[in-house]
């Protein structure tokens, strides 16, 4: 029987000469990653346990991104925690104040994953550095403890869902329209336990940025994980930035799937996820008038550069509704320096935008753009669920950059067309 | 393992936001945290429920975060268990890595009503209605996680096996 990409690189990391779906396994993990709001809860457990020292230093990744900069007592003793926990460990990967940057579009941008790693992150959305072709999956904090202890975890193998996406995507339309679409089409636990492996003509011309947004929103259908096979994109992306070498798996021809889902992609138009669940999604001609109150671009779904240069697109020359709060996230300091250097920070801020430091802030209700009762924002992140991003009676719909920043303008849900 | 307890149910997909909101991660303290328990999904929860009571969730409870802190939260409020129709992945490991006992029951959510009571055995892989002979059986655990459990999680396991 042939395997999947995500049974190979499982199998890889233990020593069983098969693997077959539903079964329980040990496996060696290449990166831990934690955030200020998991790693505290990990840091205490690892030393209940007794541990003194984190299996590899190289393999851990700490990053305090959720309630940067530290935005009240309680998360800066969070952060403190971390920060003493990864200077007596020596952790390479530990990234905090001005070299913070969102952490799921951190690891990718530096080079620490790279394909056929065994990723696990006590963050929902470690999933994303699937679209680099390794396994990858969030994990709570205990497993986070646990990996950093003895560098293994245990797994259920999932089944896996293959996605054969075809067709010419419409001006507009990108990969996190399709995400949304897919999501829409098997709901918010179509994938349950499932590995999601996306593949076809439409995905092989997919950008590395639109690969990303997809692999993040694995987990909105319930996926453990979601994966691409390396081609010359991801080969492209990781010239100069891959800080090892890596592997390549391929699915065999014979490998056996749960489902197989063809999606027409050339149909689609720019989608978005209504409240409160990612799966409530139409397309934008079917959204009504939908005042909004903010809009939100950045997110470790879209928060790249590649994002940041779409939305300037529509903004330029433009300003944001009066009623309007425009906030634009760049998810790391590159991209913000990138941003800069091209001209973009100028264009957002004669757009009237407010240009927040790279943050998960507003993404989780945390802080730095938190919606009042009753009022909606239009944002580019991953999560509508009920008080996501502030008051329980707010509402939040997701979209992409090109949607957001139209919406902003138009001060109403809107297609980047209507302008 | 006998959990006796009444149930307060949810419906399908209760995600970890409604479960404890992000508002609350800036702390991690159990007891905090349990002071906000369910908040998003039903506000009154804390002031109605009893130790000992039972959550009685739908399809995909416990979706979206990461966050231990859910579990945690849960656990320290002291519900007893967490029956659902499914649970969403990650809900489900955390839970049986920090010895929260979840039980997966496609049927009962449908069959009873919210404040009744209800028993759940364990080892016979059933849950009975008070007072009735009504049964529901509950999926097995798979070998490993019924050690996990009876370890009291996996960072005692570990220390065990070591
Ligand atoms: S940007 Fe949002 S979804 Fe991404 S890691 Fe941060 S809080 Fe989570």
């Amino acid at each position: 029987m042939g395997h999947t990409i995500t049974e190979k690189i499982l199998m890889a990391h233990t020593n069983l000469k098969d693997i077959a779906p539903g079964q329980l396994i040990n496996a060696k993990v290449d990166i831990a990653l934690g955030n200020d709001i998991t790693a505290p809860i990990a840091i205490r457990e690892f030393r209940a346990a007794g541990g003194k020292k984190v299996f590899d230093r190289d393999k851990v990744a700490l990053v305090l991104d959720h309630f940067t900069p530290n935005k009240d007592i309680n998360s800066a003793q969070q952060c403190k925690t971390v920060r003493e926990f990864a200077v007596e460990q020596g952790i390479t990967h530990f990234y905090e104040g001005g070299q913070v940057g969102v952490e799921h579009a951190l690891l990718p941008e530096k080079g620490i994953v790279v394909p056929g790693d065994l990723v696990v992150g006590a963050d929902s959305h470690t999933c994303t550095y699937g679209a680099l072709g390794a396994f990858a999956t969030g994990v709570g904090s205990t497993d986070l403890a646990a990996a950093m202890l003895t560098g293994e975890l245990w797994f259920k193998v999932p089944q896996t869902i293959k996605f054969v996406v075809y067709g010419k995507l419409n001006r507009w339309v990108s990969g996190k329209d399709l995400i949304l679409h897919i999501i829409g089409r098997i709901g918010v636990d179509g994938a349950l336990y499932q590995a999601m492996e996306f593949t076809g003509e439409t995905i092989s011309a997919l950008p590395m940025a639109d690969r990303l947004s997809m692999a993040n929103m694995a987990i909105e259908a319930g996926a453990k994980n979601g994966i691409f096979a390396v081609d010359a994109v991801t080969v492209e992306y990781l010239k100069g930035r891959a800080q090892k070498p890596y592997k390549i798996y391929v699915s065999d021809t014979n490998a056996v799937y749960a489902d197989i889902i063809e999606i027409d992609a050339g149909k689609l138009e720019p989608q978005v996820a209504f409240p409160h669940l990612p799966s409530n999604v139409r397309g934008i001609s079917r959204a009504g008038e939908i005042k909004i109150d903010q809009s939100l671009i950045g997110s470790c779904t879209n928060g790249r550069i590649e994002d940041l240069r779409i939305a300037a697109q529509i903004l330029k020359n433009r300003k944001a509704a009066p009623h309007v709060r425009l906030i634009v996230v760049p998810a790391t300091p590159l991209i913000y320096r990138q941003a800069m250097a091209e001209g973009l920070l100028d264009i957002f801020m004669d757009a009237q935008a407010v240009i927040s430091p790279p943050s998960c802030g507003a993404c989780l209700g945390g802080h730095l753009g938190i919606l009042a009762e009753g009022e909606r924002s239009v944002a580019t992140t991953n999560r509508n669920f009920v008080g996501r991003m502030g008051h329980p009676k707010s509402e939040v719909y997701l979209a992409s950059p090109a949607v957001a920043a139209a919406s902003a303008v138009l001060g109403r849900l809107a297609s980047p067309d209507e302008l | 393992m006998i959990f006796k307890g009444k149930v307060w149910t949810f419906g399908d997909n209760i995600d970890t936001d409604a479960i404890i909101p992000a508002r609350y991660l800036n702390t991690s303290d159990p007891a905090e945290l349990a002071k906000h328990c369910m908040e998003d999904a039903d506000a009154d929860f804390m002031k109605k429920m009893k130790p000992g009571d039972i959550i009685l969730g739908g399809e995909n409870f416990g979706c979206g975060s990461s966050r231990e802190h859910a579990p945690i939260a849960i656990k320290a409020a002291g519900v007893s268990c967490v029956v659902a129709k499914s649970f969403a992945r990650i809900f489900f490991r955390n839970a049986f890595n920090m010895g929260l006992p979840i039980f997966e029951s496609k049927d009962l959510a449908d069959a009873v009503d919210e404040g009744k009571e209800i028993v759940i055995d364990s080892v016979r892989g059933v849950i009975t209605l008070a007072g009735s002979d009504r049964t529901f059986p509950i999926s097995p655990i798979p070998p490993f996680m019924e050690q996990l459990l009876a370890d009291g999680g996996l960072m005692k396991h570990i220390a065990k096996k070591k």
